[in-house]
């Protein structure tokens, strides 16, 4: 359920970092939680995201969540693919289902993200709350 | 008491069952601080017969278009409804519902809101539409701040034809969030396009113009599309949805938000509601529009059917960030205009359009005739036209009393700027005879 | 059994079901009318169909939904009671439905007395000074009266910019009053379901304009600290907005003008019996107190001693916020139903609602879980913790089962501080005989649940729709016809 490369925030998104760049998305937990995803709202390329602001929303039939940039950059690639297809998030959520591509602009930050272990026992507090 | 079952025995039980003494106890936490101790002051209960006895009586101290001729509409319509409206709103599925929450039981509702969205985007030309707004004014006010919110511009201009009382509306919303409104003037019963050019500037969020306009007058809607599109702001036109039986459907003019009163369509006058506002918009902007939203789907097997959809917008789901605060909208007005809609179908819309077209230019020349009475402007109109008046206009209203004619509205009420004139309207429902008696009462009154 | 047709796939080219009068005035030709760009050129595509197909293709749609009328609606907050039959006969009344909203006032003065009458019932029942009629829901009434806070405020010469609003409360709360430009606060609230006042105390400062709550609140208690907490709000120079949603509970037992509220508005299309016509119209009258009166909006209905009138010269009112007066027919419905009731009937409505309520949360305890074990007023909580634990049975899947025990479901999912609601309210028109039996059919749902858990998780299996792809509407919007 979360995978051992990426890397995690505590309000649920993923990280998966190659070279400069780190494609993000959310967690199974938090897309689990929504539901089956119905719209995802998606950032400009181009435009610049700061750790732990806003970078999109993502809607489920009857919950409407915000995404945190797990660091910050500038969005190099959104995936369009969830214009059409949002469910890409519930059926392909670390593959498919990533939402946007950042070029890291201080990859010191990653420091401060969860690894997979400490994410699950993150959720399993949340869950438990 | 004829509307709460409980008998006294019902009540001993239903008390031992919940394991309290009396009824009082279950009220004891209330505060004895605020607890009210005294009788409310409203008058003794009445039964059925004497409540209608005194509702009757009430109702006959008021002047109805069945026993008063009605050349009066600035907003308000006297258009024939057609018998099988309030059969139809007679069915207590739909007038005892509430909103469709659960939509395996709410179908009629559903699908009616559905059908309703679609007429309004037939007769409007535009891709979506809402299942209603309270009224044309709470719309326009509305259409507005999605203009804003689209834009991200703070600038509204609204055209002084577009009704008053929309335009007062608009006002109190865009004050409470601290938007510009901006009045662009008119000239000859229209708007000045020249003063509208300088008004629409680079922050403008929107124009919103009548279409006719107050004064029953056609908008030069194209060159105000343009204008507004050359700036990048967002057309909100305000519409009568009778007209749109013969005049162009707004997207053809390019509005971009649509919006008008729709009490025309099968609703009775009601001394001013409940109406319904209708609003509509470009596919674009479907996740900004305010409302509720009835959407067709498919159910476990396979089966049509229709739920509530894009809630995600709704204040019960997104809270503060929601794109209106609306719950309840009108719902069974909307199905009022819906049945209206499909009882007239594609060829009788036009009828009653063309009625009301023929019969007002028919008042408005015999009128134009009459000896201390002028055309006010020379633009083309609809279903009403305002006239100048020698006479005083309240008391010229005020002596066709007499002669049981309602016979419009006096301008000056809410335009200062023209102390006399008298805005009239013709319905289909008006006859030649009708209009007639009206034009020789005036002669005798001059 | 196939799908059921939309009006607009039943039409047939050359049906008629209108029938309009000749043009009985010599016909001129459109063109020297109307300047040829400004016609359409095409009809619009709507149906052509007979008045038959007409009366068929809503009297088959009306059958396929519930309503009060054909059973029980225990939909929490919104109080579903029957809407009286001579309230629907009293507002069809010609000299009330077909009277033009600009008719000169004296040709209008039973409609003004009716309406100055109802104003002042409703002060009385909300122990308030004055009322305004012209919202048109209630949540048009929160927007109306966080606007006189602001304009009150404003008028004082102070800019407070946050409304505090429990976390219990309606989502029209918060989307008001930031229509009304304010910013949200939300307070907690504590473990018997009132407002926490130590965390009230916390977010109390100078820039508060106001605190929302409804009381009874959304998980049908009343606030036993209401005193407090308008003390707590008057002291830092606040104002109190009392949500009538909940009103059906206390009417003769406590008026919210008195239990410290400088707002309230009412729903008419819940405590005052009116219908909700499948989602509207409704009525939401704004009351307030003395200090607030001048920013009522305008028109507001006045009285000389002689004449009843209309009176807009008020220079510190907000405006308006609806076209003419309000939903005047809703109005009439209300009134016919506060003349047939009186005091002692609108006490006794509160009376047998909270005792219904009571009756049936205290039947369900065994079965079915009680977050707040207190009496209730006229709605209550309740949840299937222990269902869930042991079937997966969760609360959608119950609310759906009812549906084949011919009840519509509570308002489930709401209040969002509870996990899995389920929010009944029962209304006091409903007898023991029907509590009774939704009391059977919520414990048969439960035994089925322990028993046969599918047979509950795939409900509903009677109505003439499954259940629906929601995400699919969702995802790609169907929300209109188009002609193939």
């Amino acid at each position: 359920m979360y995978p051992k490369e990426l890397k995690y925030t505590k309000t649920h998104e993923w990280i998966r970092v190659e070279g400069t760049r780190g494609k993000c998305g959310i967690t199974f937990y938090a897309s689990d939680q929504l539901g089956d995803i119905v719209f995802v709202e998606l950032p400009e390329v181009g435009q610049d995201v700061v750790k732990g602001e806003t970078f999109g929303v993502v809607e489920s039939v009857k919950a409407v969540s915000d995404c945190y940039a797990p660091v910050s950059g500038k969005v190099v690639a959104v995936n369009e693919m969830l214009e059409t297809q949002p469910e890409l998030i519930n059926q392909s959520t670390y593959d498919e289902g990533w939402i946007i591509e950042v070029e890291l602009s201080d990859p010191s930050e990653l420091d401060d993200l969860m690894d997979a272990q400490q994410y699950e026992k993150h959720v399993e507090e949340a869950g438990h709350h | 008491m004829r509307y709460i079952p409980n008998t006294d025995k019902d009540r001993r039980e239903m008390l031992a069952a919940i394991g309290v003494d009396s009824l009082e106890e279950l009220f004891s936490d209330i505060p004895a601080e605020v607890r009210f101790r005294g009788d409310m002051k409203l008058p003794a209960a009445m039964s059925e017969h004497e409540v209608l006895w005194h509702l009757k009586e009430l109702s006959s101290k008021n002047a109805s278009v069945d026993e008063y001729t009605c050349f009066l509409g600035a907003g308000a319509y006297d258009h024939f409804i057609p018998s099988v409206v309030g059969h139809v709103l007679a069915r207590s599925e739909f007038y005892t519902a509430y909103t469709p929450y659960q939509p395996e039981v709410s179908q009629a509702v559903l699908q009616s809101i559905y059908e309703y969205q679609s007429l309004v985007c037939a007769l409007t030309g535009m891709d979506v539409a809402n299942a209603s707004m309270y009224d044309g004014a709470s719309a326009v006010a509305e259409a507005a701040l999605m203009a804003v919110s689209q834009t991200r511009r703070q600038r509204v201009v609204v055209c002084r034809s577009v009704h008053p009382e929309s335009r007062d509306v608009l006002k109190t919303y865009a004050a409470a969030v601290g938007l510009e409104i901006v009045e662009a003037p008119m000239k000859d019963g229209v708007t000045d396009l020249e003063a509208l050019e300088s008004l629409v500037t680079n922050d403008t969020a929107c124009v919103i113009a009548q279409h006719p306009n107050f004064f029953g007058n056609l908008e030069p809607v194209e060159e105000i599309a343009r204008m507004v599109r050359k700036v990048k702001g967002l057309m909100v036109a305000s519409v009568d949805p009778i007209s749109l039986g013969i005049l162009k459907p707004p997207a053809e003019y390019d509005a971009d938000i649509v919006v008008g009163e729709g009490q025309s369509l099968g609703n009775p006058l009601s001394f001013g509601g409940p109406y319904l506002g209708f609003f509509a918009a470009r596919e674009q902007f479907v996740r900004r529009m305010p409302g509720r939203i009835a959407g067709a789907t498919v159910d476990v097997h396979g089966k049509r059917g229709f739920v509530l959809t894009l809630q995600t917008r709704e204040q019960h789901i997104r809270r503060e960030r929601a794109t209106s605060n609306i719950c309840s909208n009108e719902a069974l007005n909307a199905l009022a205009a819906a049945v209206y809609l499909s009882t007239m179908g594609k060829k009788g819309i036009e009828q009653v359009a063309d009625l009301c077209l023929q019969k007002a230019h028919y008042l408005h020349d015999a009128l134009s005739r009459l000896e201390g009475f002028e055309p006010a402007f020379g633009a083309p109109f609809f279903k009403e036209f305002a006239v100048r008046c020698k006479l005083p206009v309240r008391d010229l209203i005020r002596g066709m009393l007499d002669h049981k004619i309602l016979a419009g509205y006096e301008v000056r009420q809410t335009y200062p700027e023209y102390p006399d004139l008298l805005l009239v309207c013709v319905t289909e429902k008006r006859t030649k005879r009708e209009m007639d008696y009206f034009v020789a009462r005036l002669e005798g009154l001059v | 059994m196939k799908d059921r047709k939309l009006i607009f796939e039943l039409s047939r080219e050359g049906r008629c079901a209108y029938s309009l009068p000749d043009c009985d005035v010599p016909r001129k030709e459109r063109a020297a009318m109307l300047p040829p760009g400004s016609l359409r050129h095409e009809p619009p595509e709507m149906p052509e169909v007979s008045e038959v197909d007409v009366v068929r293709h809503y009297t088959g749609l009306s059958q396929l939904n519930h309503g009060v009328d054909i059973g029980f609606y225990p939909l929490g907050s919104c109080t579903m009671k029957y809407s009286p039959k001579m309230n629907e006969v009293a507002a069809q009344l010609p000299g009330f439905a077909n009277v033009h909203p600009y008719t000169p006032y004296e040709m209008t003065q039973g409609a003004l007395q009716l309406m100055w009458e109802l104003q002042g019932y409703l002060a009385e029942i909300g122990g308030v000074d004055a009322v305004s009629l012209q919202p048109a829901a209630g949540a048009h009434g929160e927007l109306t009266g966080l606007l006189m806070i602001r304009a009150y405020h404003e008028h004082r010469g102070e800019k407070r910019t946050k409304i505090i609003i429990p976390d219990s409360a309606h989502g029209t709360n918060p989307a008001s009053a930031v229509m009304c430009g304010f910013k949200t606060v939300e307070v907690k609230s504590d473990e018997r379901g009132g407002v926490d006042l130590e965390e009230l105390g916390k977010v109390l400062d100078r820039d508060v304009a106001g605190l929302m709550l409804t009381n009874p609140n959304t998980l049908g208690l009343f606030d036993e600290n209401i005193h407090v907490i308008a003390k707590m709000v008057h002291d830092v120079g606040g104002l109190l907005y009392y949500d009538g949603a909940n009103a059906n509970a206390i009417m003769g037992f406590a008026r919210p003008g008195d239990t410290g509220f400088d707002v309230v508005h009412f729903n008419l299309h819940k405590t005052f019996s009116t219908p909700h016509g499948g989602g509207g119209p409704g009525s939401g009258p704004v009351g307030v107190k003395k200090h607030l009166e001048p920013f009522l909006p305008v028109p507001v209905v006045g009285f000389d001693g002689e004449k009843y009138f209309l009176d807009d010269d008020r220079p510190l009112s907000i405006g308006r916020v609806k076209s003419f007066y309000g939903n005047f027919s809703v109005m009439v419905k209300a009134y016919a139903y506060i003349r047939s009731m009186g005091p002692d009937g609108l006490r006794r409505v509160s009376e047998n609602a909270v005792l219904n309520a009571n009756y049936l949360m205290r039947n369900l305890t065994d079965v079915y879980d009680l977050p707040y074990d207190r009496h209730c007023k006229h709605e209550f909580i309740v949840n299937p913790r222990r269902i869930k634990e042991k079937t997966g049975v969760k609360t959608l899947d119950i609310a759906k089962r009812l549906l084949d025990f011919g009840v519509h479901p509570p308002t489930v999912y709401f209040p969002l501080i509870v996990d899995e609601a389920l929010m009944i309210e029962p209304t006091e028109t409903e007898s023991k005989e029907t509590l009774d039996y939704f009391i059977w059919a919520l414990k048969e749902i439960a035994k089925e649940a322990y028993e046969n858990p599918e047979m509950v998780k795939t409900a509903p299996h009677t109505t003439v729709v499954g259940r629906l792809d929601e995400a699919r509407a969702a995802r790609q919007p169907d929300i209109r016809w188009r002609k193939q």
